[in-house]
């Protein structure tokens, strides 16, 4: 895979999408075969390699008792990159959530806690994004917001894979589809 | 980094303090509970206090053992640790320190006060306190892999006391070993030094020990 691809990884239910992906970012060991990274195992890359991705799962990787804006500092800071206080604003405000970071995570909806989290894709500077069902109870707005998140970043050099439902219809000549059957 | 863990986990038990609380009302109880049932029989109660005290805390490790992983766990934020460019025992070892800062510590601190129930003199409540503050911190550790062992398990409470409980034994000989001795008269050193070992040990072992098992918990 080149840089600059975007993979849409589709299929029905328990096809093995999100077991792939955790494959892909070495949460899973495969049964047989191996992932490498720039021609090296991602095992014995390990740290090297994780530095390099960003996975979001389904599940939303946020803390309930936590804002929206500590959700996003946090994670980013256990990844080794600070992000400030009125950058981690901004990147939640540009996610629709202008006025909410304060809150308590628990008091958002479930698709406002699906937008804190896809935030990071807006302040992280990884190459390959592992995005697992991530449009899930997002909104028009909010799906193409993601669009054009990962049309950028793939514009960039960067890698993305998605696995979803939905057609994310990016610009012809980027997009690759796996279709995976049971 | 470890700074962010430990930071971030303390937050959180901030957040839910009812559940730090309950750990600590907890031991108060069942070490007060003795004396009220054996009355005021002050020779019998400094015999059976150093035993008393540290099976307490045991007990109330177990309470809070199990919230250490499961509630990452399920919100999905511990996948998101195990990703961290960080080698995972340093995670393990953050979470750990935390763990022991929130609900190991302040047993440690109220200890010699609950301990006066037991008629103990200055010098024992004093020897309490330090055979805690060496030994707690043997129980996160040892708990940790216990709870990383059982995550994601129905009924993982119980199966937590099962498997650490055991591994406490030692911990629980030496430190209510050194409060006896200090009870008698006798030098309490001894018993300390052992417990100290002890946690040395489990500091080196068990860090890796639960990386391990939080990464066969996640897959």
């Amino acid at each position: 895979m080149s840089p600059g691809t975007f993979v849409q990884l589709t299929g029905p239910n328990g096809s093995g999408k999100t077991s792939l992906l955790r494959i892909l970012c070495g949460l899973l060991t495969p049964a047989e075969g191996k992932i490498s990274w720039k021609g090296a195992d991602i095992r014995s890359l390990a740290e090297e390699y994780v530095a390099q991705v960003t996975y979001l799962g389904h599940r939303h990787g946020i803390k309930d008792e936590l804002s929206a804006v500590e959700n996003l500092r946090i994670s980013n800071a256990l990844n080794g990159v600070s992000v400030s206080k009125e950058r981690a604003a901004e990147a939640l405000g540009q996610m629709g959530l202008a006025g909410r970071e304060s809150l308590p995570a628990r008091m958002l909806s479930e698709g406002q806690r699906r937008r804190a989290g896809l935030a990071r894709l807006l302040v992280c500077d990884t190459k390959l994004w592992l995005l697992d069902e991530v449009l899930t109870s997002l909104d028009k707005g909010a799906v193409s917001l993601v669009r054009s998140l990962i049309e950028n970043h793939v514009a960039g050099g960067g890698i993305a894979i998605v696995a979803t439902h939905q057609d994310l219809e990016l610009p012809a000549g980027h997009t690759k589809r796996l279709e995976l059957t049971t | 980094m470890l700074r962010w863990i430990v930071w971030r986990d303390l937050m959180l038990a901030w957040r839910r303090r009812a559940d730090m609380l309950s750990t600590v009302f907890f031991f108060v109880i069942v070490v007060s509970l003795f004396p009220l049932g054996i009355g005021p029989e002050t020779q019998l109660l400094r015999t059976i206090a150093p035993g008393v005290v540290w099976v307490a805390a045991l007990l109330a490790s177990m309470l809070s053992l199990g919230r250490l992983f499961a509630n990452d766990y399920q919100d999905g934020t511990l996948e998101q640790l195990l990703l961290t460019p960080q080698p995972l025992f340093l995670v393990v070892l953050g979470k750990t320190l935390a763990h022991w800062i929130v609900a190991e510590l302040p047993l440690v601190l109220i200890a010699p006060l609950v301990g006066v129930q037991f008629d103990l003199s200055r010098e024992t409540l004093w020897i309490l306190f330090v055979s805690l503050l060496v030994g707690t911190p043997v129980l996160s550790l040892i708990g940790s892999v216990g709870a990383a062992l059982t995550l994601g398990l129905r009924g993982g409470g119980v199966l937590i006391s099962l498997l650490v409980l055991p591994l406490y034994i030692p911990a629980l000989i030496f430190g209510a070993g050194a409060v006896e001795a200090s009870v008698m008269g006798t030098s309490p050193s001894a018993h300390l030094s052992l417990l100290g070992a002890f946690a040395i040990v489990s500091l080196l072992f068990s860090p890796w020990a639960t990386a391990a098992a939080l990464r066969i918990s996640l897959e």
